[in-house]
């Protein structure tokens, strides 16, 4: 196995770390870091505004980030990328610029159990408010999405929002057979895609997807905290509502009235986080320079491995959510050990420096749905070796001595 | 520091105030709907003094062995006593040191023994 180890700055000042939090967020890599170190120390200075230099140099770099993802997903142009937050922002950006344009009372709603919360709430509340049925779609036992959706979309259907990779089954949805049905029943639906467990696992043709809207963090792609990626196609930006009002989404101000800027600007209002941005596109390289497949099989290498160990070990003690085999899995298991309190367990394994993550995982729909109330996540990542599976396993061995 | 000490895991493996009390002047349940913890405390109260004190629920580790150690603590005491018990108490009872996001779990049964002596 190749070592990307070195690329990351923490096991420098934590050499014995386990990390195994990445689907909450990923460590980031130098090149990521020392990005953001140069918009500050180098050119830090707004952006479209400026008639001097480093002003001109952050516009660039900021405008060259948004051109890195748009190619990155395979979308036509860069201005249906919209830098935003987080994920969380994109997806609650799209149900409110355009979910309250287009759903009326009577209408439907479609999400699936397997969503997090920020792909659920959203279109719940618009639902509500708008006075739409709010449909959710339930899978098997194993966390798999009906391979038949004619039943489920009418013409009724506004929008259908899907998760690629859900964060706690940890297996790519097929998500691009679901869309080919949704265009033959409705071809009016807007169908959104949450990928923010999914950039790393697969790469993204926003066209082959054949998607409307597509939402991904930053954070979870080896680049910065507080920088988010929603794709829209432009058609559709057009026609959505601002979703905030200030600084450089406007055209011209009047008391009378405002008119406002083309997309992406329409929704970026007030200073971007510019560094942030600038570090994505950097991720973005730098995951380029390796390859999302071989990023992906890696992950999947170590999956298989994970998934093997636990169970030699374990056997039925430890009950891992979705399907019971590892050839899916993208580096997430959510699962239940013994009947120890998921607290306990991530407890116990941070005393042998472990980081997993304990709790419903922000999917507390799916949790309830398939009889839980709290499991411990431990996920992969290119950064993570055989070592550190056998690390987990140690530690829960040592859970094990302690708890029973 | 090890908060899962020997003395956390004896109380929470066999709690001494498991149970429930039949003839309680009051009782007050807890949940923590984010990692499904619940508490439920029942209380006897006779001349402002709580004379006896039971506790059932189900939850991690710190959160049924700080409802089994707290108690023990609070059997005798005056109400105004109990009602002025803070964090540094708690801790102070489990003798351990507790993250943020843990700190929680052992204030649980203290927020269900207040609320339960607010409701008389």
């Amino acid at each position: 196995m190749t070592d990307f180890r070195s690329d990351f700055p923490i096991y420098k000042k934590h050499p014995n770390l386990v990390y195994l939090d990445s689907t909450a967020t990923t460590l980031k890599p130098y090149v990521v870091v020392e990005s953001l170190k140069r918009y500050y120390t180098d050119y830090s200075a707004n952006v479209f505004r400026g008639i001097y230099k480093i002003s001109e140099k952050a516009t660039l770099e900021y405008e060259s980030a948004r051109e890195k993802v748009a190619g990155f997903i395979s979308a036509k142009r860069s201005e249906e990328i919209i830098f935003t937050r987080n994920t969380t922002e994109s997806l609650n950006l799209i149900a409110y610029a355009l979910g309250r344009k287009v759903v009326s009372a009577g209408d439907e709603v479609v999400v699936s159990i397997l969503e997090h919360h920020s792909n659920f709430v959203p279109w719940q509340m618009l639902s509500f408010e708008a006075g739409a049925d709010f449909k959710v779609v339930e899978t098997d036992k194993t966390g798999k999405l009906p391979e038949n959706w004619s039943e489920i979309i009418t013409n009724k259907t506004k929008i259908v929002a899907l998760t690629l990779v859900s964060n706690v089954i940890g297996v790519l949805n097929s998500v691009q057979n679901i869309i080919k049905q949704i265009r033959a029943i409705n071809p009016k639906t807007i169908v959104v895609v949450d990928a923010a467990q999914a950039m790393l696992s697969s790469l993204i043709d926003v066209g082959k997807l054949d998607c409307d809207f597509l939402a991904f963090s930053g954070h979870k792609t080896f680049g910065p905290t507080g920088i988010g990626v929603l794709y829209g196609r432009y058609d559709l930006l057009k026609e959505a509502y601002p979703f905030m009002f200030g600084g450089e989404m406007i055209r011209s101000v009047e008391i009378e009235k405002s008119q406002f800027q083309d997309p992406p600007f329409k929704f970026e209002a007030g200073t971007p986080a510019i560094a942030e941005a600038i570090a994505l596109g950097s991720a973005i390289d730098y995951i380029n320079s390796i390859s999302v497949a071989k990023i992906s099989d890696y992950v999947s290498e170590l999956s298989k491995y994970c998934f093997s160990c636990l169970k030699q070990e374990f056997g039925d003690d430890i009950e891992v959510l979705g399907p019971q085999s590892a050839d899916e899995r993208k580096g997430i298991f959510s699962f239940k050990f013994y009947e120890f309190h998921p607290h306990d367990v991530a407890g116990i394994l941070d005393s042998f420096n472990i980081a997993v993550r304990a709790g419903h995982h922000c999917a507390m729909p799916l949790h309830k749905y398939l009889g839980y109330t709290a499991t411990v996540r431990a996920s992969f990542q290119i950064y993570n070796n055989k070592h550190d599976v056998d690390r987990l396993i140690f530690g829960l061995k040592e859970v094990k001595k302690k708890l029973l | 520091m090890d908060i899962y000490k020997e003395i956390i895991l004896d109380r929470y493996k066999n709690p001494k105030n498991f149970g429930v009390l039949k003839d309680c002047t009051v009782a007050y349940t807890v949940d923590n709907p984010l990692c499904g913890d619940r508490v439920t405390i029942y209380l006897k109260i006779s001349d402002n003094k709580v004379v006896s004190a039971k506790f059932e629920g189900s939850g991690c580790i710190i959160s049924m062995a700080s409802s089994d150690i707290l108690l023990d603590e609070i059997k005798g005491k005056d109400l105004s006593e109990i009602l002025s018990y803070n964090k540094d108490k708690v801790l102070k009872l489990l003798g351990i040191e507790l993250g943020v996001n843990r700190l929680k779990c052992a204030l649980l049964p203290l927020e269900a023994i207040g609320k339960a002596i607010a409701k008389l």
